[in-house]
């Protein structure tokens, strides 16, 4: 199938540390990618690396969208990809929306950076596609500030700005992080429709297994700057095959078994990885032995189906 | 039936904010036992870090009393006061805002045990054993909060709890700052240290998956009453309000099949403003099983057996209702 994004060996460095370290993966039209990790894994870096917007990184690789190099083009080109047919939403979105300038009025503002449309259809378009995000009493709202907002209706604005210009491509980092679980919810929701209806393809970035399993079509696993494993969803969380995704996938609370015992851990923390030669995860592997000193290849281990990992090869 | 090791009775906690009155907390009756972990979860603004910051005297009740093993926790002062300052403490959420930067752990540990009336030496020569009982190395009293990592720094701030060997634990969101190969290892402490020193214990979480592994017992909250109460297993298995049937309805559990599966309960808009509670029940607005009576009619909290306690004039409604959301 032809991909919509292809990376091939991304490495982004600041300085002599390497936060991403030669991650290739693709995306095809209309496909939810979940890229999933603990904190400073690399996920968010890979995003903003694709959106060319981090400032005093080194960027080598390539990372080829819709027959372009994204890491090639100069700013120009870039800031017609962005927000067009790449667009973006962040965690926080309280602090991703201009405090100072009405919510409609920053939708309507990407509208008009993009296409070449009066003022008033802009507006125009804001309010549908407010209705679109599932916003109540959409026109009032148009003239709201983000602090009238609640978080979940700041999200909502993020969403209806993101894709106001029909993107081909999604980039959704922890998303639904710093909202309550039953908005959460209906976020979750709007993304999972939006991204049916329109074939819009997502790169949703999260470390919430749950929120994974619910969205993906498919997962990569980070760990330590680098993918450790990928599959389809289901085929992840049934079989995983790397000791870190079966560790991480054990470690999860479970709502419904396993009350009494302790909760298996994954023993060590990531701040001993990046010190670590060959396999990242070695120091806190349980399986690690003599060839964990050199760094394992992401190779098939099933259909589609890949991982790092000397043991499982 | 021993008397709880703490009791609130119609606790009340208001606040001006702009002119306008917040109740944070509304009305709520709460006992925990020795030995007891009862869990607390909620969405933001429900009430839950004030009831638990009450609970522990870092607050004062507006209204209502907290007795701390049959005492009023009001009337009292001076040594008393201080030693009850020792028995009750509280596990913050944040581990990077809850130490010092510019202190050494040891340096934390000791302060804490001398405005507990210990002399140094004395404080001195705990602080290896706190810090063993927290899963820490004695070599770590010697760090700053910045040289270790965040489940670390939760260690400490944990260490720093039982270091005057209290009674009663509030532990307000532990694990939420941390990564989840990290927070299975100190929900597990915490488990562990609750079961060795027989701990009363208040886990506050918005997390339902996090409280079923550590506590027995669940309260729901929503602006500012507890709605339901019961054992965990009836509440995970057959809640009796709409308010918990939506939320674990709405936990994204990670497990693919069930994910696609299941129909979520989505309620409908956003947590009201605890500044202007809706009339009759505070759920209505959002409650898929909301009738006539729900708007005129604030819902008595009803005993309905086995330690299952819940404000909803439906609650008979609600298992029903929960089947077709949790599957």
């Amino acid at each position: 199938m032809t991909q919509l994004l292809e990376v091939d060996d991304l490495v982004v460095s600041f300085g002599a540390l390497r936060a991403v370290d030669g991650i290739s993966f693709a995306v095809t039209p209309g496909e939810t990618l979940g890229l999933v990790g603990e904190s400073g894994c690399g996920k968010s870096t890979t995003a903003l690396a694709l959106m060319r917007l981090l400032q005093g990184a080194t960027l080598r690789g390539a990372a080829r969208f819709a027959g372009r190099d994204l890491l090639a083009l100069d700013e120009a080109a870039m800031r017609r990809v962005r927000g067009a047919e790449i667009a973006m939403i962040f965690q926080d979105p309280g602090t991703s929306l201009h405090p100072l300038i009405p919510v409609g009025e920053q939708v309507a503002e990407v509208l008009r950076a993009h296409l070449d449309i009066p003022a008033t259809e802009a507006r125009a378009r804001a309010l549908e596609l407010f209705r679109k995000v599932g916003i109540a009493a959409p026109e009032q709202r148009l003239r709201a500030y983000p602090h009238e907002l609640s978080g979940g209706m700041c999200q909502r604005v993020m969403i209806a700005a993101a894709i106001a210009c029909g993107p081909r491509l999604l980039l959704a980092d922890e998303p639904t992080t710093a909202l309550d679980v039953t908005v959460q919810a209906q976020i979750l929701d709007l993304l999972r429709s939006i991204a049916r209806d329109s074939g819009m393809a997502v790169i949703l970035i999260t470390h919430d297994l749950g929120v994974v399993a619910g969205l993906a079509d498919r997962v990569a696993v980070m760990y330590a700057g680098r993918i450790v494993e990928a599959a389809d969803t289901r085929t992840l969380f049934a079989n995983p095959a790397h000791p870190y995704t079966r560790g991480l996938l054990g470690a999860v609370p479970q709502l419904d078994r396993g009350w009494d015992e302790d909760l298996p851990t994954i023993a060590g923390s990531v701040e001993t990885a990046l010190a670590a030669k060959g396999c990242r995860f070695a120091p806190r592997c349980n399986f690690a032995y003599a060839a964990c000193a050199e760094r394992p290849p992401l190779e098939a281990v099933g259909e589609g189906h890949v991982a790092a990992c000397w043991k499982v090869r | 039936m021993s008397p709880p090791l703490v009791e609130a009775v119609g606790l009340a906690r208001h606040y001006r904010v702009e002119g306008r009155l917040l109740r944070a907390l509304d009305g709520v009756d709460v006992a925990i036992a020795r030995g007891e972990t009862l869990g607390l979860v909620g969405e933001s603004g429900s009430g839950k870090s004030t009831l638990g910051r009450t609970l522990v005297g870092l607050q004062a009740p507006s209204r209502g009393t907290v007795r701390f093993d049959g005492i009023d926790t009001q009337t009292i002062t001076g040594a008393s006061l201080r030693q009850l300052r020792r028995r009750r403490q509280l596990v913050f959420q944040d581990p990077s805002g809850a130490l010092n930067p510019r202190m050494t752990i040891g340096a934390t540990l000791t302060e804490h045990l001398r405005v507990q009336g210990w002399d140094r030496a004395a404080a001195r020569a705990h602080v290896p054993d706190v810090l063993r009982q927290a899963g820490l190395s004695s070599e770590y009293a010697a760090r700053y909060p910045h040289e270790i990592s965040g489940g670390q720094r939760q260690r400490a701030v944990i260490a720093r709890a039982i270091s005057t060997d209290p009674d009663f634990l509030v532990a307000d969101e532990p694990v939420s700052a941390l990564d989840v190969s990290t927070r299975a290892q100190i929900i597990n402490l915490l488990r562990a240290l609750q079961r060795v020193r027989g701990l009363g214990m208040l886990f506050i979480s918005h997390d339902l998956s996090v409280v079923a592994h550590a506590c027995r017992n669940v309260a729901v909250m929503y602006l500012g009453r507890i709605v339901e109460l019961a054992p965990r297993e009836a509440l995970f298995a057959a809640p009796m309000h709409p308010y918990t049937a939506a939320l674990l309805s709405a936990v994204p559990r990670a497990d693919p099949a069930r994910e696609r599966a299941r129909d979520r309960i989505i309620l409908p808009g956003e947590t009201p403003d605890p500044s202007a509670p809706p009339p009759g029940c505070r759920f209505h607005p959002r409650c898929p099983l909301a009738t006539d009576v729900c708007k005129r009619d604030d819902p008595p909290v009803r005993a309905l057996g086995r330690g299952h306690v819940s404000a909803c004039h439906h609650a008979e409604r609600v298992p029903q209702l929960a089947a077709g959301g949790s599957r």
